[in-house]
């Protein structure tokens, strides 16, 4: 009786209407669900931040050009930056962490569930509020729409004043709603990770993915929470009178710095520090070697934890601190570039002397490699306090901190992409159209955010809505928009690429890499419950054992 | 595939990891920890930077009863929660409620001494930047009351009902983290917002 009940479950899941079938995702409190749901969601808000970013560049691909008005092209940028770091960068790493980390530490579910399903919705609807200021930004005022105050909306001009109307509100609303659910995913992260690990795995066994998100998870803690409590100082101005960021009544501006930036910059880490847990899966198994020095990259993550709390101010050296101020920013964002070349060391010590393929996830994590050096590089000459001051807010930095967050992220979230695809879909993704999607993406990337520095060297700040000809910034700007057209190009073959594998890619296994961490041991797709029975594990590379009984590697750990 | 066993030879101890609720609730502690931090800093940063009166020194009192009771219902909850591991529900139940009292005698304080400040003195969370990060801050720290209130009346009424066993202490004992968390908080805004700030 039990067996034919738990047949008929499994027997014919498309047999269901379709609408059940819809409903079956929203009151899902599967990690493997919401993890998909997260990607998803992320890929929608990807391409409507890269229209944004599109519009922009358009705008700026000559001087004078008219095609945006300089109210549209401000909302823009902030539409962008926000839309592309709070909803889709961090939520498509949290997807990933959601989907990945039970799966590797041998477990059936996240900590809490339910309170992993309450925090995906509440991104969703962070995303929903935001956007929904293009509708409801008017409000009874009849002036707003959506939120153009920059990314990181410095006061005063987040005042009633002189941001009239509900565009900033939503913008808040939006940044406090997904902050919670951040929270709260970073708590299920870390108590999944301490409190959920199979039998044998100890800490030091753990694969790398789960160590560095335990340590995203804690600088989500340390960095959201700051950014949540100025959001609702920020709504107490807004909405009740207070006068926390209001300078006609003592308030100070630079104490809205200050708390946006103590969120900011562990926010970059927040953002690397699972690329560099994708990069550490990848470049192992695609190099045919064990991750060279495990300890050594466990330990400089954490060094990376501690040091991204003291950095913040090294985004405020031209609003003029002490030299005091000066000097200890410097120093420590010149100290924070030594754990993370420390870790680009070991990427490169796996890779040396090992079997390297160049599939499409170790592509893009070789992209990776290069240009986060480079952008790690342009970090440090920012960070020198003097030179910043030259260079503050100019187009140098723009393109420095998308070096970062193109070049550095979004690559080495392709390569997951293509990495994990066959785990989540259980078929195999078109290898061709993949190489296609890389060199594109590639050189598009190069063309934009290479010549972009160029024009901040010669003097353009960010965020003009256009300039005059005959600068030196013409022919730089028109390189650094045609650029976009080759990423988008690239963008559009990986979604073709997606949906092709999805419904005509070949069934790919459990195990098409030869991989050695605990998902690639289940069924792809896994089955509702993971694992049949839950794994015992003896090393950092449990399928390396069973698949090398004669020389497993907890001889040698 | 799915048993992925590969047996060695050797030690065969107890597989113990930490427990999910303290964990959970500890790293939730952290959070709040932060958002109370930017809060008090906030309201240090802001003393004595009020462009027009009424100033700290002119209003307040020191709220020791209030702050008393508070402190005192970490201890009761505490041995509450000791009670009902010991499986005596009934002894539970009573510091349980004492509990409740000390909590609710503490927002009730609160209360009136904001009707005190709104009614009588005309001062609100728009007079001045003392206005703004008093209220604020205790104001953030009534809802943690407020919060923890709920739940503890919510296992007040399980309590009644007679549906709370010893097997939930533990969860009573994850909860109690959080009361004392906004106890010790307390602690810091006294000082802050009394002493130093007045």
């Amino acid at each position: 009786m039990a067996s034919d009940t738990i047949a008929l479950g499994i027997a014919d899941p498309d047999a269901r209407p379709i609408g059940e079938r819809l409903h079956d995702w929203v009151v899902t409190v599967d990690h493997k669900k919401l993890g998909i749901l997260y990607i998803l969601y992320s890929l929608l808000m990807l391409v409507i931040g890269g229209v944004e970013a599109t519009i922009m560049r358009i705008q700026l691909i000559v001087p004078h050009n008219h095609f945006v008005s300089p109210q549209v092209f401000n909302r823009m940028f902030t539409m962008h930056g926000t839309t592309m770091i709070f909803f889709v960068a961090m939520p498509i790493l949290f997807g990933f962490g959601t989907y990945l980390i039970p799966l590797m530490i041998g477990t059936r579910d996240m900590a809490f569930p339910r309170l992993n399903a309450f925090s995906f919705w509440m991104t969703a609807f962070g995303g929903l509020l935001l956007y929904f200021s293009f509708i409801g930004g008017n409000g009874l005022y009849g002036a707003g729409n959506a939120p153009d105050v920059g990314w990181f909306a410095y006061a005063p001009l987040t005042s009633r004043a002189f941001s009239p109307g509900h565009s900033t509100d939503f913008w808040t609303l939006a940044i406090l709603v997904s902050g919670i659910g951040s929270i709260g995913t970073a708590v299920n992260f870390i108590t999944t990770i301490l409190c959920m690990r199979c039998p044998g795995m100890t800490l030091g066994k753990m694969p790398l993915l789960a160590w560095l998100n335990l340590v995203t998870g804690g600088l989500v803690i340390l960095a959201v929470s700051p950014l949540t409590a100025a959001q609702i100082m920020l709504s107490i101005d807004r909405f009740l009178g207070g006068h926390f960021f209001d300078t006609q009544a003592g308030g100070a501006a630079v104490l809205w710095m200050h708390f946006f930036w103590i969120f900011g910059h562990p926010e970059v880490y927040v953002l690397i520090i699972p690329c560099f847990a994708f990069a550490s899966e990848i470049i192992p198994v695609f190099s045919r070697k064990p991750i060279f020095g495990y300890p050594v990259m466990v330990g400089a993550t954490i060094a990376i934890g501690f040091i991204s709390m003291s950095v913040w101010a090294h985004h405020m050296f031209t609003v003029g601190m002490s030299s005091y101020g000066n000097a200890f920013f410097t120093a420590t964002t010149m100290v924070i570039a030594v754990p993370t070349g420390i870790k680009i060391f070991n990427w490169i010590g796996t890779m040396w002397g090992g079997k390297i393929q160049f599939k499409a996830p170790m592509l893009f994590c070789i992209g990776f490699l290069f240009q986060f050096l480079i952008a790690g590089l342009t970090g440090i000459m920012l960070g020198a306090s003097p030179f910043n001051w030259q260079l503050g807010n100019s187009y140098f930095v723009v393109a420095h901190f998308h070096y970062v967050i193109v070049g550095g992220i979004l690559f080495t979230v392709f390569g997951a992409f293509y990495y994990w695809f066959p785990k989540m879909s259980g078929r195999m993704y078109n290898e061709a159209l993949a190489k296609w999607h890389f060199w594109l993406f590639l050189i598009g990337f190069h063309l934009t955010f290479d010549f972009m520095h160029i024009p901040g060297m010669l003097g353009m700040p960010r965020r003009i809505y256009t300039y005059e000809p005959g600068r030196g910034w013409d022919i730089w700007n028109l390189i650094v928009t045609v650029g976009v057209f080759f990423q988008a190009a690239g963008v559009l073959v990986f979604v073709a690429n997606l949906l092709w594998s999805l419904w005509k890619g070949e069934s790919a296994g459990n195990d098409p890499w030869d991989a050695w961490t605990l998902e690639w041991s289940t069924t792809s797709p896994p089955p509702d419950y993971n694992f049949a029975t839950i794994p015992v594990v003896e090393s950092r590379r449990p399928l390396w054992d069973i698949k090398h009984p004669e020389d497993p590697d907890w001889k040698y750990e | 595939m799915s048993s992925v066993a590969v047996a060695r030879p050797s030690n065969e101890s107890a597989w113990v990891l930490p427990s999910r609720g303290r964990v959970g609730m500890f790293t939730l502690i952290a959070a709040e920890s932060a958002v109370f931090t930017i809060f008090v800093v906030a309201y240090i940063y802001y003393i004595g930077k009020s462009l027009s009166g009424p100033t700290p020194k002119d209003l307040l009192e020191l709220p020791i009863f209030s702050a008393v009771c508070l402190l005192s219902s970490s201890l009761t909850i505490h041995l509450a929660v000791r009670a009902l591991r010991k499986a005596k529900v009934g002894v539970f139940g009573l510091w349980w409620f004492l509990t409740m009292a000390l909590g609710s005698i503490f927002l009730v304080a609160t209360g009136r001494e904001w009707h005190h400040l709104i009614y009588e003195k005309g001062f609100t969370i728009s007079t001045n930047l003392f206005g703004t990060t008093y209220y604020s801050l205790v104001g953030l720290h009534a809802f943690h009351v407020t919060v923890g209130l709920l739940a503890i009346a919510l296992a007040m009424i399980f309590t009644l009902l007679g549906k709370v066993k010893p097997e939930h202490s533990e969860r009573l004992d994850v909860f109690s983290l959080y009361w004392h968390f906004v106890d010790v908080v307390w602690v810091i805004v006294f000082t802050v917002v009394y002493v130093i700030g007045r």
